[in-house]
């Protein structure tokens, strides 16, 4: 069948077997590598994406149920070279390592925010309970998260200043 | 890789040397840009998968992959019968037994692999599974190590020749009996406990997997793996395959995670290779989620009966006998000539009058290993034992848990310690540690609060635990694996613009090293660390060594760096007495520059160093020109970190959960080369504990069944079921370490679990009278033992 989806802004058309899950349509995707597979059972995050802004584990959507629908992955976090602050407070605050969980993690944070603007330290660890990362401990994820809200806060209020 | 760029930088944030320094890896994977192993496509590949027995233990009477084959998008069906052929059917495993790669005679655990699939794509290949046929003759089945050696226990191992029993290996021994059965006689107070450190698994976010890609007219194999010991897997790969070892590349990219579980060789590897051979073209395999919990490398799954005795309110014997589960093929990562690796390191941080510790191994119908899921070679496990083993005997004593290990510890002035099983520990002041972990949790005021509590009906636990590592193998003259020595190389090369590159062996899965290793050359040449390069995770450009396992990177390649630095150092310093018409020994050093002792303004930089050494300019007599050096650091001891770590814990009495409400970890990993990173190594180990501890565990039902073959069964602590940690630190340089670091990835791991299990216990023992848990504490099994009805894991 044929599907076209918008990815990142780009309308991307593939012809596909109707089985085909949307993580697997994303990563055959030239350049969009980074939105990992990690469980098959839809319980560690590391696929996670944005789909008409809500966060969605990419592996329990089919490719097709996306037709239409507007995808965004880790990719498209930076805007003309200026990194969004949840990728920003990641590097600040040491909020990974080995990079796995990682783009799961910017996107379920960029979601939190973009609903949550000032996230408590709860909030945050319920938000990001729907993924797994083994080598941080979270600790750094939660700081990173709250980081960034604390400084898009900061910029809004410049801005309105 | 640049540093991320568009963040402020002050001179504090770019130290040259230690410090704080942020990740250089950051930039690719904040950035959706690592490249992991299936981010990796290569032209022409196909895709591999696994056939997989549903039996634990079955005769294989028949295999027919005609149906499979005649699959439009299938381009090969490998069984063990295509392996003979190519004498790839059994391999070696890192303890000297074998493992069949596809399984011709029987199966013997569930999940054994049985035939290998090539298709054009990963969902033909998976399709293509339910076309394969096997008839299968189900055999009983054991599982259970305590009944492997019984006289009606099928024998597993029946390809072995001579092999008539369970027995993978004869018993080992540490230690002293005869000194110990007196300790035991002179005592006043014994304690006996049956523990059980249940299966559990690594589970790094990214799975094991391989593109194999051979060319026949060169004979070149070229392997993309994420595997923690590269050189050490090409080694193994040109023996067991045939294969010239120089025409082996592996490159190892970025890695998702290991923790252990990517230090052995596994089947589907095998049947990579063998599957590019054979179809002359490269093909890729990856492991699913189940495919990783059931068949690759879990860790533990030790059986131990330890008693331990105490004489004038001080710990002075231990005796202890374990049967440990190595499933159905002995695979167990440790060096040679350590059957139950470090195990023995189990008499803990005490001076003890005397120990004796035995350990036999068997075969079970289970997937074989084991490996050291974050941890030196089975010091978990004894880490584990000893620390429960030292609150049972607290409880007996009536003695506060944190007296009785103060009493006993091995003191300051004792160091080097030899313990009586034989370890040579360098330094430590653990009374010291102990109590800086007191002050940050407030020991006392817990007390206090935990009695409020008990009035009022609550169930609130406070647990301790001490542990000593042994880390960094190791030196030559007392370990190896598979007969290689666990030394590391370092190439440094000074470029004519004064840029650096330093080769390691050491393989990053997520610890930092591009960072780390910039770092010691930094700190030793003071060039900045964005200015060297770290280069690793490819055989064909880094020196030969042991990989990344067992906290080693600092303690044996960071050693390495240091002394290659040092040795471009003193080479700089011989080209910086022509530069200034002095005598080498008229120049001091400061960090990047040697200048005269008598005139410091009169010196010269190592760039510009670096820039004569290249130059036509004149050099030293009898030099030759560049500014380089190779080392091979061969460590004389391992290095012994250690700890002191304090849980909290609250338990519902309704429901039996569990919730870790604080956690303190106090680490002594000697001198800290990046503090920011040795944090968040130890928060990762730390939340690993809580998952072993409260939900992390592979069981079996009586025929083999794996129970916990996915993340839906195999629970891992997600930010909900981990506290905010808290740590703190003492500093005690290791005295033989070039930059006096330990090494410190693995200590949360084997620190955490007891503290979890005593505070839970001491939460319980009062108002309920358990006195014995075992892993992992689920709701469940508190709350049978609330009951007085605990039972084991199977």
């Amino acid at each position: 069948m044929q599907v076209t989806i918008s990815l990142n802004g780009t309308p991307v058309s593939r012809e596909i077997e109707p089985r085909l899950l949307l993580v697997h349509f994303i990563r055959e995707t030239p350049g969009l590598t980074g939105t990992h597979w990690g469980c098959d059972t839809s319980n560690c995050g590391a696929c996670v994406v944005h789909v008409d802004g809500k966060p969605v584990k990419s592996c329990t959507m089919l490719a097709a149920m996306a037709e239409g629908h507007e995808v965004r992955t880790v990719e498209s976090l930076e805007v003309d070279g200026v990194l969004d602050p949840v990728q920003q407070g990641f590097h600040e605050l040491h909020a990974l390592q080995c990079g796995f969980c990682t783009p799961g993690m910017l996107m379920t944070g960029r979601a939190l925010l973009d609903e949550n603007p000032n996230p408590t330290e709860h909030e945050i660890r319920t938000a990001i309970s729907g993924g797994i990362c083994r080598c941080t401990g979270y600790k750094n994820i939660v700081a990173a998260i709250r980081w960034a809200a604390e400084h898009e806060a900061a910029t809004k209020q410049g801005v309105t200043a | 890789m640049t540093v991320v760029e568009n963040l402020p930088s002050t001179k504090t944030e770019r130290p040259i040397g230690f410090g704080r320094l942020k990740r250089k890896e950051d930039a690719r994977f904040i950035r959706g840009q690592g490249r992991y192993l299936d981010d990796i496509r290569l032209p022409g590949m196909l895709h591999g998968a696994v056939l997989r027995s549903p039996f634990a233990h079955a005769r294989i009477v028949s295999i027919d992959t005609s149906r499979a084959l005649a699959h439009p998008n299938v381009a090969a069906v490998i069984t063990a019968k295509d392996l003979e052929t190519l004498g790839l059917a059994w391999m070696p495993t890192i303890s000297y037994d074998t493992q069949a790669v596809l399984a011709g005679d029987k199966v013997r655990f569930q999940g054994q692999e049985v035939a290998f699939v090539i298709a054009t794509d990963e969902y033909s290949a998976n399709d293509a599974l339910d076309l394969i046929d096997v008839e299968y003759e189900p055999l009983p089945t054991v599982v259970n190590a305590r009944k492997a050696l019984d006289a009606d226990a099928p024998v597993i191992r029946d390809d072995k020749a001579g092999q008539t029993d369970n027995l993978a290996s004869p018993t080992w021994e540490a230690g002293d009996e005869e000194a110990t059965n007196r300790a035991f006689a002179e005592a006043d107070t014994v304690v006996v406990r049956d523990i059980i450190y249940p299966r559990c698994h690594p589970a790094p976010l990214e799975t094991c997997g391989m593109i194999a890609d051979f060319n026949p007219e060169t004979g070149q194999l070229d392997i993309y793996n994420g595997n923690q010991a590269p050189h050490a897997h090409r080694t193994v790969y040109a023996h067991v395959a045939g294969l010239a070892e120089h025409m082996i590349r592996i490159q190892c990219q970025d890695i998702g995670g290991g923790f252990g579980n990517k230090v052995p060789i596994y089947p589907g590897y095998v049947c990579a290779i063998a599957g590019s051979i054979v179809a002359g073209r490269p093909v890729k395999w990856i492991e699913n989620r189940t495919e990783n919990l059931t068949s690759t490398g879990f860790a533990r799954d030790y059986v131990m009966h330890a008693e331990m005795c105490a004489k004038d309110g001080k710990i002075t014997g231990l005796r202890v006998d374990v049967i440990a589960d190595h499933g159905a093929f002995d695979s167990t990562a440790q060096p040679t000539k350590f059957p139950a690796g470090f195990f023995h390191i189990v008499c803990g941080s005490y001076d003890l009058q005397a120990s004796h510790v035995q350990v036999k191994a068997v075969y079970t119908n289970k997937a074989p290993g084991g490996v050291a899921y974050r941890c030196s070679f089975r010091i978990t496990e004894a880490v584990y034992l000893v620390e429960r083993m030292v609150d049972a005997l607290a409880l007996e004593m009536g003695a506060d848990p944190i007296e009785l290990r103060m009493r006993s510890f091995i003191a300051p002035e004792q160091f080097p310690y030899e313990t009586t099983t034989g370890w040579t520990y360098d330094s430590g002041n653990y009374a010291e540690t102990m109590r800086v972990a007191m002050d940050i949790a407030g020991y006392e005021e817990l007390r206090r609060e935990q009695a409020g509590k008990r009035a009022r009906g609550e169930l609130m636990g406070i647990g301790v635990s001490f542990f000593t590592e042994g880390v960094g193998a190791g030196p030559r003259k007392h370990m190896d694996i598979l007969g290689l020595a666990m030394n590391d190389g370092a190439d440094l090369r000074i470029h004519p613009s004064g840029k650096a590159t330093v080769s390691i062996s050491a393989q990053t899965q997520g610890q930092g090293h591009e960072t780390t290793f910039a770092q010691i050359v930094a700190e030793e040449l003071g060039i900045p660390p964005e200015d060297v390069e770290v280069r690793h995770g490819d055989t064909d450009r880094s020196p030969y060594g042991l990989g990344t396992y067992g906290s080693r990177s600092t303690p044996v390649s960071g050693g390495a760096v240091a002394i290659v630095s040092r040795k471009v150092r003193d080479k700089a310093r011989l080209i910086a007495a022509t530069m200034l018409e002095a005598r080498p020994e008229d120049l001091a050093w400061e960090k990047g520059r040697w200048y005269m002792k008598g005139d410091p303004e009169k010196g010269i930089l190592i760039e510009e160093i670096a820039q004569r050494a290249y130059s036509g300019d004149e050099l030293p007599e009898g030099m030759e020109g560049g500014l380089d050096a190779q080392v091979i650091y061969d460590p004389p001891n391992l290095t012994y970190p250690y700890g002191a770590y304090i849980a909290v814990v609250d338990i519902d009495p309704d429901t039996a959960h569990v919730t870790v409400r604080r956690f303190i970890a106090v680490d002594d990993c000697g001198v800290r080369i990046n503090p920011m990173i040795v944090d968040g190594q130890i928060h990762g180990g730390l939340a690993e504990g809580i998952g072993i501890a409260l939900m992390e565990v592979l069981t079996f039902d009586d025929e083999g069944n794996c129970l916990n073959s996915s993340f839906k069964d195999y629970l891992i602590p997600t930010a909900l079921e981990c506290p905010d940690f808290e740590l703190g630190e003492t500093v005690t340089p290791c005295p033989h370490h070039p930059l006096g670091a330990k090494g410190v990835g693995e200590s949360p791991n084997v620190g955490s679990p007891p503290a979890i299990v005593n505070a839970i216990i001491d939460a319980l023992h009062a108002t309920h009278g358990v006195d014995h848990l075992d892993m992992p504490c689920t709701p469940a099994r508190v709350w049978a033992a609330m009951q007085g009805r605990a039972e084991p894991p199977q």
